[in-house]
């Protein structure tokens, strides 16, 4: 039983093992959902669905899944619609209908259309109705909404429903916000920066263990016994080079966020920025005066390669500036940005380029792809998920 | 035996899910959610709504997941030892329990909870793996192996600091505290302050959910800001109408301290009540 949603979820991305699937069957055995679909979907939630990020997709499959509450058959992957119980069903009309309701329901095709077409309507719709004789919203005579007059109608958002549940409750999505490929705060990104906390701990043993050199001695008769642990503290240092100004304006709030996270969050942290593109100098502060600027070859000399380069910007610009000496728009370089770029990749193995523009847009720019070519593929987007792998990326 | 929330906590259709969840079949309880919308005190209700003891392991930066099992006492073995205390010979006497060992042995099983996991080592749930999974484990010192009478009721939170190891996820359940609705947090006021005035608690919650709303806020105020914010309203006898005044140049909610905790937030605040002040009606 429902073995074709769990494999929906896993198609999704939603991280489900089978052991999280064995435990929900064990769970439905002891009799949790009670034969009504709300507690079962509540239920399917807790057992399968271990991060919040991952809430709003499991509604989304849940909701795909039991769409209409009917296999419908039409035009839809054969495997897809998932066979309920019918007192499932049962309970669900009781819920939200009253005996007249029911026996009018057939005015509007019977419940199975009376959902769909509630369906449609909510994806139809945007923002709050009232009045009217289709929207979904209060006082109107449409089927769908609450304080209504239209005798098969579905009530939405009347207190009667206290928990608002005429809107199945997974297709409301309250989780949305917190899913993993959505912009972020300052606290998520340090979530995210914290993998690179986690191997820095990794090195070798400098320190003295005082509770364990006390406890090995006491095990050993009272004879001394010297243990040794790693040093504690983050060790990961990080070269960031931030994109300013033109049209990085756009992201600067979600540049500032990650910014201040990893301010917080590294010891070893230095920052240059550049415009557009790097090429032979970079400027210690974003006022780009002459007298901050410091040249990419120092900078090599400086830091070694065991520093991680990151680059964040969002390598939107003419592809002349990326590939033509002179190419740059706010000073002349000897030398194309590619040289340069490749030549602090070479320097940095570890180095990778964060991207404030959503991933899907990446193929309609020309430079952003180059500049993903030049990175070798490692451009991630300046989401959680993205900075996630990047972080992962630079730990390898 | 349910649990469907208490007299002084209102517990939402998916919490009781979950919570009957893991108490039926004998699993761990994972509870994240914001600061402030009562996940430690879950744990305390649930052992009072199922009469169980409980039992609460604060974890800390420091905390190691041996401590919760057993910790063998060397320092006062060597020290007997040079005294010369029969005792000494024993090493059963030098092992100290921790909180985990003490819920095992409990003759009903207790509501155990772990707190804030998360402040911990990166690597402290996977110690605890085998331990939650079987509720066993082995003490190497006087080669006995401890196991649950009965299965306690592991509550276990989490603020989100670290992410946890799948492994251990898979063991849990896991429940996401949502920040309460206007309904639902009428319900929680009702609970704490029964006595309080339904116009009072109107304009304070709209006031509460317009401060929630103000966008660029550092930290939002949760459910038991509010409940301390309700406390001193009432203390001070303010009127509802002092929170319905909508009089721009009082932008900034009386006695805010409660709400605001920070002071780049009460500063944006003064900033936008000098804004609306300038900006005619």
């Amino acid at each position: 039983m429902f073995i074709d949603f769990f494999l929906r979820l896993r198609a999704a991305g939603v991280p489900v093992s089978l052991r999280e699937f064995l435990t929900l069957q064990a769970a439905m055995q002891a009799g949790l959902a009670e034969y009504e679909i709300e507690n079962f979907y509540y239920l399917a939630r807790t057992a399968l669905v271990k991060d919040e990020r991952f809430l709003d997709r499991f509604d989304q499959v849940f909701g795909q899944c039991f769409k209409g509450l009917v296999p419908d058959g039409a035009g839809e992957d054969p495997a897809a619609p998932v066979d309920l119980p019918d007192e499932w069903l049962k309970k669900l009309a009781e819920k939200y209908l009253t005996e007249e309701e029911k026996t009018e329901i057939e005015a509007l095709g019977g419940w199975d259309k009376l959902m769909e077409t509630l369906r449609q309507r909510l994806e139809e719709q945007k923002g709050r109705h009232q009045g009217g004789s289709k929207w979904i919203g209060t006082a109107g005579t449409s089927p769908f909404g609450a304080y209504g007059y239209n005798p098969e109608g579905v009530r939405i958002g009347q207190h009667e429903s206290r928990h608002r549940r005429a809107v199945k409750v997974w297709d409301k999505r309250e989780f949305k916000n917190l899913a993993g490929d959505v912009e972020l705060g300052t606290r998520n990104i340090k979530v995210a920066l914290r993998r690179l906390r986690r191997f820095a701990r990794e090195g070798a043993a400098s320190e003295l263990d005082m509770a364990g050199t006390i406890g090995a001695t006491a095990r050993n008769a009272g004879y001394l016994d010297l243990k040794m642990v790693p040093e504690r503290h983050n060790a990961v240092k990080v070269l960031l080079c931030l994109d300013i100004g033109g049209s990085m304006d756009d992201h600067v709030r979600l540049c500032e966020e990650l910014f201040s996270a990893v301010k917080s969050e590294f010891k070893h942290l230095e920052q240059v920025y550049f415009h557009n593109c790097p090429y032979d100098r970079m400027w210690r502060d974003a006022s780009f005066r002459p007298a901050h600027a410091v040249p990419v070859m120092d900078l090599i000399h400086k830091y070694d390669p065991s520093w991680k380069l990151i680059f964040v910007g969002d390598a939107s610009m003419s592809p002349y500036e990326l590939k033509q000496p002179g190419g740059a728009i706010s000073d002349w370089n000897q030398e194309s940005g590619e040289v340069w770029l490749k030549r602090l990749t070479d320097a940095y193995p570890k180095a990778v380029w964060l991207n404030p523009v959503p991933e899907p847009y990446w193929r309609s720019t020309m430079s952003i792809g180059l500049i993903e070519q030049a990175m070798e593929g490692r451009m991630f987007p300046l989401t959680l998920d993205g900075l996630d792998r990047a972080m992962q990326r630079l730990m390898r | 035996m349910k649990f469907t929330g208490t007299q002084s906590y209102v517990a939402t259709d998916d919490l009781k899910i979950a919570v009957n969840a893991a108490v039926t079949l004998g699993r761990p309880l994972l509870i994240k959610g914001e600061p402030g919308t009562g996940k430690t005190i879950l744990a305390e209700e649930v052992a009072t709504a199922l009469g169980r003891k409980l039992i609460s392991w604060h974890v800390k930066s420091t905390t190691k997941a041996q401590q919760g099992l057993y910790e063998y006492d060397a320092v006062s073995r060597l020290r007997d030892s040079q005294l010369g205390d029969a005792k000494v010979q024993d090493i059963g006497n030098y092992i100290v329990k921790g909180k985990l060992w003490e819920a095992f042995e409990a003759d009903v099983a207790p509501v155990l909870l772990i707190d804030e996991i998360d402040k911990a080592d990166i690597e402290f749930p996977n110690d605890l793996l085998l331990e939650i999974d079987r509720m066993e484990f082995h003490v190497y010192e006087t080669r006995q192996t401890i196991k649950a009478k009965h299965r306690p009721i592991i509550i276990i939170t989490s603020n989100n600091e670290k992410e946890l190891p799948d492994a251990f996820l898979r063991r849990c359940f896991f429940h996401y505290i949502r920040f309460p609705d206007r309904e639902t947090m009428e319900a929680i006021v009702a609970v704490h302050y029964p006595g309080i005035k339904q116009a009072l608690v109107r304009e304070a919650l709209s006031v509460f959910y317009d401060v929630r709303d103000v966008q660029g806020l550092k930290k939002k105020p949760s459910t038991s800001e509010l409940l301390d914010w309700l406390k001193l309203l009432m203390a001070e006898d303010i009127a509802p109408e002092v929170l319905r005044d909508k009089d721009p140049t009082k932008l900034i909610p009386p006695l805010h301290g409660a709400l605001l905790k920070n002071e780049q937030d009460v500063h944006l605040f003064e900033r936008l009540a000098f804004l609306n002040r300038r900006q005619p009606r």
